[in-house]
């Protein structure tokens, strides 16, 4: 990827984070609930209107709309994301201190994730039309088609309740607390990472180096290793990549379920509490998260494929 | 031979996955005389009971029929989920329909915005958008309809420019037709049947969505019957009442594994070349 594409791609980002921000700040503008009055109810104080008012006029809610989105990104241009309505400290250090489990947790999952997807969609493949394929295949189909918020539940019944293997509520941050939130969230993915890889060993099973490569009599364990493998796993590179973006985002649900403290428990907190804030700083943290990741992503992949490269 | 005998058993499964889909269908429809018990009927000393023969799936925290409660969520659950496959179907193709055929600065706007919403996580948007308007079923369908009619714009985008000069319409167009009535008779009957699959295809993880926003507390309210917030519930009490959580999961699965089903034998027997 040449420099000039590199910057048109990052001129986007800001592009789409200016707007994205602009939609989210719109948003909890029109949004019909109060903040101050909610803040408020959640510290059990009952203030009287002047003091609600006095609140709203400090924290610029009183400002026409423009200007406050305005100080809004004056403020995040100089590194302050504002201040959580709801937990009194700055938007930009309580995001950061979540950033880290989440992470783990995406990381560890998606690891969980390859280590069974990569066999199995290969199994699959390699035994297409076999009885390990249909097998492969009934599993892959329910697992895409389980709400991942069950399949936590039962999960969280099964391993900690029932056979007492992880504590159900644990404030720490050990391998115990991890564990079952990362089997969740590999779940569903490693269903649908599994039919890909499937279908794209079959692809390059079909290609005719793979003719050629059989008929100078190379051992099929070597084709299919040396060969088709690498081929097989590059368009699972991009894949990869959009998968750990939407993890960072989309992990609120399993998060809530197992009391973990990362971003999306945060988030889904914040949203009830209504602490825009903390909200409007988390979408924009997210989205540029999930940007940069996309473009390294397509950075990467110009070096991993070299036809690529030379096309440009 | 070998061909023909494969497009029939493919018709047949296609067949029988319509007919269970129409039986949920009825299911919904005829709630009131398949459930046994009043969904909303608390009865507290009857509260968190396991399933037995007057409370097959046991009994809820207020001591309301689980059953019944799953039963009624069907109306809840799918009709949501079904308006929500129809006004993302709606949004995303009227979008891209226009951003196809006039181009311009119509097309520069509407495909920027769509290229936004591509360039980020829908569940976030979703989250924000569902938390902020507050929370209702409604409310929940306007937030995932927001993120996600972009890849239906996209498809009803390209499938207007491969035709908008085909000869038919430039002879509609020379004949004086309106520009409303080429949109209408000409570029809509051409885009919405490769929309239609797609939009077939999409019914079960879209429900898969609402119920996890209703999961989150985002979408439908209690008292209402529906899956993902029995599900929310059932959570609480899941080490007196697993089966609380256990039937609608259960029921979840089942629609949507039969709405998946049905999305791919549609589009194997309507597009038999993606094979």
């Amino acid at each position: 990827m040449s420099i000039k594409k590199i910057g048109k791609r990052l001129l986007q980002i800001v592009i789409v984070l200016i707007g994205i921000s602009f939609f989210t700040f719109m948003l909890t503008y029109l949004s019909p609930g109060d903040p101050v009055t909610s803040m408020y109810a959640a510290t059990g104080m009952m203030p009287s209107e002047a003091v609600l008012e006095q609140t709203r006029e400090e924290l610029g809610l009183n400002n026409p709309f423009l200007v406050q989105y305005g100080n809004w990104l004056w403020g995040c241009l100089h590194g302050d994301f504002g201040t959580s309505y709801s937990l009194h400290k700055p938007v930009l250090d309580l995001l950061s201190m979540r950033l880290l489990p989440t992470l783990k947790l995406s990381l560890l999952s998606l690891v969980i994730m390859l280590a069974v997807a990569v066999p199995f969609g290969m199994l699959s493949a390699v035994y297409r039309g076999k009885p390990i394929d249909y097998l492969v295949r009934f599993f892959t189909f329910f697992g895409v088609s389980m709400p991942n918020f069950w399949v936590g539940l039962l999960l969280l019944y099964v391993v900690a309740l029932k056979w007492k293997l992880v504590p159900v509520v644990s404030s720490g941050q050990g391998f115990n607390k991890i564990i079952l939130p990362a089997v969740t969230l590999a779940f569903a993915m490693a269903a649908k990472y599994t039919r890909q890889v499937r279908t794209a060993v079959l692809e390059e099973l079909g290609q005719d180096y793979v003719i050629g490569a059989r008929a100078r009599g190379e051992k099929e364990s070597v084709i299919l290793w040396r060969h088709v493998f690498p081929n097989a796993l590059l368009p699972l590179v991009t894949m990869l990549g959009l998968s750990l973006g939407s993890l960072l985002g989309g992990t609120a649900v399993v998060e809530v379920i197992f009391s973990y403290p990362g971003l999306g428990n945060l988030a889904v907190t914040s949203i009830t509490a209504m602490d825009y804030p903390m909200v409007q700083g988390y979408v924009l943290w997210i989205a540029l998260i999930y940007m940069v990741i996309n473009l390294l992503v397509d950075i990467s992949y110009n070096y991993l494929d070299p036809r690529i490269r030379e096309k440009r | 031979m070998q061909k023909k005998s494969n497009v029939f058993v493919k018709n047949k499964m296609f067949t029988i996955l319509l007919i269970l889909a129409v039986c949920i269908g009825l299911v919904a429809v005829f709630a009131p005389f398949i459930a046994t018990h009043d969904p909303a009927a608390a009865v507290l000393t009857d509260a968190l009971k396991a399933p037995s023969g007057d409370h097959w799936f046991g009994t809820d925290k207020l001591g309301r029929d689980l059953f019944s409660r799953v039963i009624y969520g069907t109306r809840v659950s799918v009709s949501a989920s079904l308006i929500l496959v129809a006004c993302i179907f709606l949004v995303g193709s009227i979008l891209g329909i226009l951003a196809g055929y006039f181009g311009g600065w119509v097309d520069a706007v509407i495909m920027r915005i769509a290229d936004m919403m591509i360039a980020f996580p829908g569940m976030v948007l979703a989250i924000a958008v569902a938390g902020i308007l507050g929370p209702s079923i409604t409310n929940a369908v306007i937030a995932i309809t927001l993120v996600s009619w972009t890849k239906y714009a996209r498809l009803a985008r390209s499938l207007v420019l491969k035709m908008k000069n085909c000869d038919y319409v430039e002879a509609a167009r020379v004949t004086g037709s309106t520009t409303i009535h080429i949109l209408v008779k000409y570029m809509f009957p051409n885009v919405t049947p490769t929309l239609i699959i797609t939009a077939a295809t999409d019914i079960g993880s879209m429900m898969l969505e609402l119920a996890g926003l209703s999961f989150l507390g985002f979408g439908a309210r209690p008292p209402m019957a529906e899956w993902g917030l029995m599900l929310s519930e059932g959570r609480a009490y899941m080490q007196n009442a697993p089966w609380m959580m256990v039937f609608p999961g259960l029921a979840i699965l089942i629609v949507v594994v039969i709405f998946n089903l049905l999305g791919d034998s549609l589009r194997d027997v309507l597009d038999p070349r993606d094979e």
